[in-house]
């Protein structure tokens, strides 16, 4: 298929991707802001919504501090912000649009769908009692974008392509969103004489619909360590990096056909690394060492990608 | 409204006496049919129109918003018997075209026999670069639009041909596809020629045109991009005719040879069914700062090693200076008499021509040669005092500019406006397709003047679309078996020629 409508594809999944991590991290962050608790802690909770974005730098140009609404605002509605639920949407939407051709006209309608509805939020106020239904909507939206692929997609190129992009961006998400709590979280259990924050980490449980799925696999209280396993190593967890790798390589053996490329390559290093690795190994070296080696090349990968596959070079 | 109807021939009211023998059956059922039911329903098609995402941008608009073009649910019809006559007409117009095309870029023999003037070759849609280019055929314009009005019950002209890059033609099929979801029962009443094979047979013939020795060429459809008024169009011609829909970063060249970027490597184009302009398509020959082009596309294209459809250079054949012509080229390379009429037309580098028009400018329609979407034009009945002095400016600058034609009595249909139902003006377009043989698809683009008393019936100045019917036979009360029967037969009757 052409480059560039593989390239279009890849993004309007990684778009409808994002937008559904931002949706739900905001959620998670709003049920805990309701919490009982000081004001400094509620700043600290909404910073790190901001980090898991990644858009610290883009939310300080225009805000001089940290509030709930103004996060909420700049993650849902900026325009001006790359990674608000607006923009990845409406990304999605662009990208779908210019290669309608190349999915199935219920996907694309879906998409047109999508983006429809979303003019009705707009006009809403959503800093308040509204977001936890539009975050459900997101949700909902990503889930029926993923199932109408899926389930009217002839299994060619151009799905590879779509999946390739959910998989690619949710590992990232996934990744930056335990990279920040643990980070956050760590330092707090050490100075409270060890004692594990329940409601933190079980909103990051919750934060990847990963909540019943702990009390599941470990039928135990929550500890950080076992939430990292969970997230990072167990390919039976759809959001977990492994799971999402275990997704990634075969997609690669496929679209590269008879040629070997650097993507596929690097996919399968990585994937040997989560497939035989071990939560002690982790630990021992940091998790959060191993989580911001695991980024850098999630975003290598995702730069080879690129190259091998989606830009216009002869 | 009822000194319109006087004034004006209607579709389905004649002059205003009985109801037209075809749509008796449909004008039964529609005064049957409440108003607010008929709202109801285009309520409906708008919804479905902006969830399939027909809608098209309009230039000069902010952020380039996306609009939805006007549907009108109330069908145009054509009778059997009109509509043989039409469509003979515009295959036979379309072949002489295409052999007027052929014949001046090569032996020019229509200007030594002194039937079309030297001047033309001056024509700023002349292409130069065409001179001796062998195209697969012979056929330069594979897809022709023509532009045709009703003025009487038995009087049709030709208001224009469009040779270039036409569009339209989603409309006629998408409009059809609404039509027979709202309305479900009318097609049982009425034997409506089907019109869905337009994508196939336009395949057909572009796969025919490839390089000869290629046994199975690759054809793309060449768009703009997302954001050109049509891309809704391209992507859906694509889509029915299952090619790769491409844009100009998407192409290279190498070797005399074209080919698209692909996930697998670069992957050869035999016939670029092309929805960009002549000065876009190549920067190296054509406009310079082209971001939708592919560098170095016309050298192959002149060499043989990719088809373009439509042709390059076909501009020439179906500018307003050229159109007055027509009529004598069908005699000229066919030996037959033209079956269509052109409106009789001023050309206003005659100094006879130009004093007439400059006295009688409020009863006349001028129109700027080389001009198109209705932006360079007057029309003197509607328009205002200042307007027309503003406009005789121009003409007086530049006369060979322009020509003028006399004001239309076009014919009017029922359509559905705020106030109920009312008469408005309509044009109609069908599309001739070349190839192998040369065919009409039964129906074509009818697009209405929404605002009372409009001629302009262009989608850029507030027009609509509304679906064409062209009836298999003209007895509309015949029972259903025989209504099978004629849909069975369609296959053989939808290719005229």
């Amino acid at each position: 298929m052409l480059s560039r409508t593989a390239d279009h594809l890849y993004w309007m999944a990684r778009y409808i991707e994002r937008a559904e991590n931002v949706a739900r991290v905001l959620d998670v962050t709003y049920g805990m802001s309701l919490l009982p608790s000081d004001a400094s802690n509620d700043e600290e909770l909404w910073d790190s919504v901001l980090e898991i974005a990644g858009v610290r730098d883009i939310y300080e140009a225009s805000y001089k501090d940290i509030s709930a609404a103004q996060v909420i605002q700049h993650l849902v509605m900026d325009s001006q912000n790359p990674s608000s639920i607006y923009s990845s949407l409406r990304s999605a939407r662009e990208n779908a649009r210019a290669v309608r051709v190349a999915m199935t006209v219920e996907t694309w309608e879906n998409m047109n769908t999508l983006w429809l509805e979303f003019d009705q939020f707009i006009k809403q106020d959503l800093t308040q009692s509204g977001l936890s239904e539009f975050c459900e909507w997101v949700k909902s939206r990503s889930h029926l974008f993923r199932g109408v692929c899926f389930g009217t997609m002839l299994r060619d190129e151009a799905f590879s392509f779509v999946r390739l992009g959910t998989f690619m961006e949710r590992a990232d998400n996934t990744a930056r969103l335990l990279d920040v709590k643990y980070e956050f979280l760590i330092p707090m259990q050490e100075a409270n004489e060890g004692a594990v924050d329940y409601y933190e980490w079980s909103a990051v449980l919750r934060s990847v619909a990963a909540f019943q799925a702990y009390q599941k696999v470990y039928r135990d209280a929550i500890e950080p360590t076992k939430v990292s396993e969970l997230l990072i190593l167990r390919e039976d967890m759809p959001r977990s990096l492994h799971a999402c790798y275990a997704e990634i390589m075969p997609i690669l053996r496929q679209v590269a056909g008879s040629r070997q490329t650097e993507a596929e390559r690097l996919a399968g290093q990585m994937h040997a690394k989560l497939h035989y690795g071990r939560m002690l190994d982790i630990v021992k070296d940091g998790v959060h060492h191993f989580l911001d080696e695991f980024i850098l090349a999630n975003r290598k990968l995702g730069e080879e990608i690129q190259r091998n596959f989606l830009s216009a070079t002869a | 409204m009822t000194q319109t109807a006087k004034q004006f021939f209607d579709e389905m009211q004649g002059y205003g006496g009985n109801v037209r023998g075809i749509y008796q059956a449909y004008d039964r059922w529609l005064s049957a049919v409440p108003t607010q039911q008929l709202a109801a329903k285009r309520a409906e098609a708008e919804v479905l129109f902006r969830r399939v995402g027909i809608t098209f941008n309009v230039y000069g608009e902010e952020d380039g918003a996306e609009r939805l073009i006007p549907f009108d649910v109330i069908p145009r019809m054509i009778s059997a018997s009109e509509w043989a006559h039409l469509s003979k007409g515009a295959v036979q117009r379309v072949r002489a075209l295409n052999m007027f095309l052929h014949d001046i870029y090569h032996d020019q023999e229509i200007i030594k026999a002194g039937i079309v003037p030297h001047s033309i070759l001056t024509n700023s849609q002349y292409r130069p670069e065409m001179v001796g280019v062998n195209v697969p055929n012979q056929i330069y314009a594979h897809v022709a639009g023509i532009d045709l009005v009703r003025t009487s019950e038995s009087q049709f002209y030709v208001l224009e041909d469009n040779l270039r890059t036409p569009s339209g033609v989603s409309y006629m099929l998408e409009d059809r596809k609404m039509m027979m979801r709202l309305f479900p029962d009318l097609f049982k009443k009425y034997p409506i020629a089907p019109v869905e094979h337009y994508p196939h047979v336009l395949l057909n013939n572009l796969r025919s045109v490839a390089q000869t020795g290629v046994t199975d060429p690759t054809v793309v459809l060449l768009s703009p991009g997302a954001y050109n008024s049509a891309y809704f169009e391209h992507a859906f011609l694509a889509q029915q005719m299952g090619i790769e829909l491409v844009e100009g970063q998407d192409l290279f060249v190498r070797n005399n040879a074209v080919y698209m970027r692909t996930t697998q490597g670069p992957q050869r184009v035999d016939v670029i069914y092309r929805r960009i302009d002549d000065d876009y398509l190549d920067p190296l020959v054509f406009k310079p700062d082209s971001m939708l082009g592919v560098p170095g596309l016309l050298s192959v294209y002149r060499n043989g090693g990719v088809t373009l459809a439509n042709a390059v250079g076909t501009g020439v054949a179906d500018d307003k200076a050229t159109y007055i012509y027509v009529p004598e080229m069908i005699k000229f390379y066919l030996g037959e008499s033209p079956i269509l009429q052109n409106v009789p037309t001023y050309q206003l580098s005659k100094e006879d021509d130009l004093a007439y028009v400059l006295d009688h400018l409020p009863e006349l329609v001028v129109k700027e040669v080389q001009g198109s979407g209705g932006y360079g034009m007057l029309v003197g009945p509607t328009a205002s005092k200042s307007e027309i002095e503003e406009f005789r400016l121009r003409i007086v600058s530049k006369p060979s500019n322009y020509i003028a034609q006399p004001t239309l009595a076009l014919s009017t249909c029922p359509t559905l406006v705020d106030q109920g139902i009312a008469p408005r003006h309509v044009d109609l377009r069908p599309f001739v397709l070349s190839g192998k043989t040369v065919s009409v698809v039964p129906g074509g683009l009818s697009r209405v003047a929404l605002k009372q008393g409009s001629l302009v019936v262009n989608s850029s100045q507030g027009g609509g679309t509304k679906d064409t019917w062209v009836l298999e036979r003209d007895d509309v009360y015949a029972d259903q078996m025989q209504s099978q029967m004629a849909a069975q037969q369609l296959s053989q009757e939808a290719v005229i020629c």
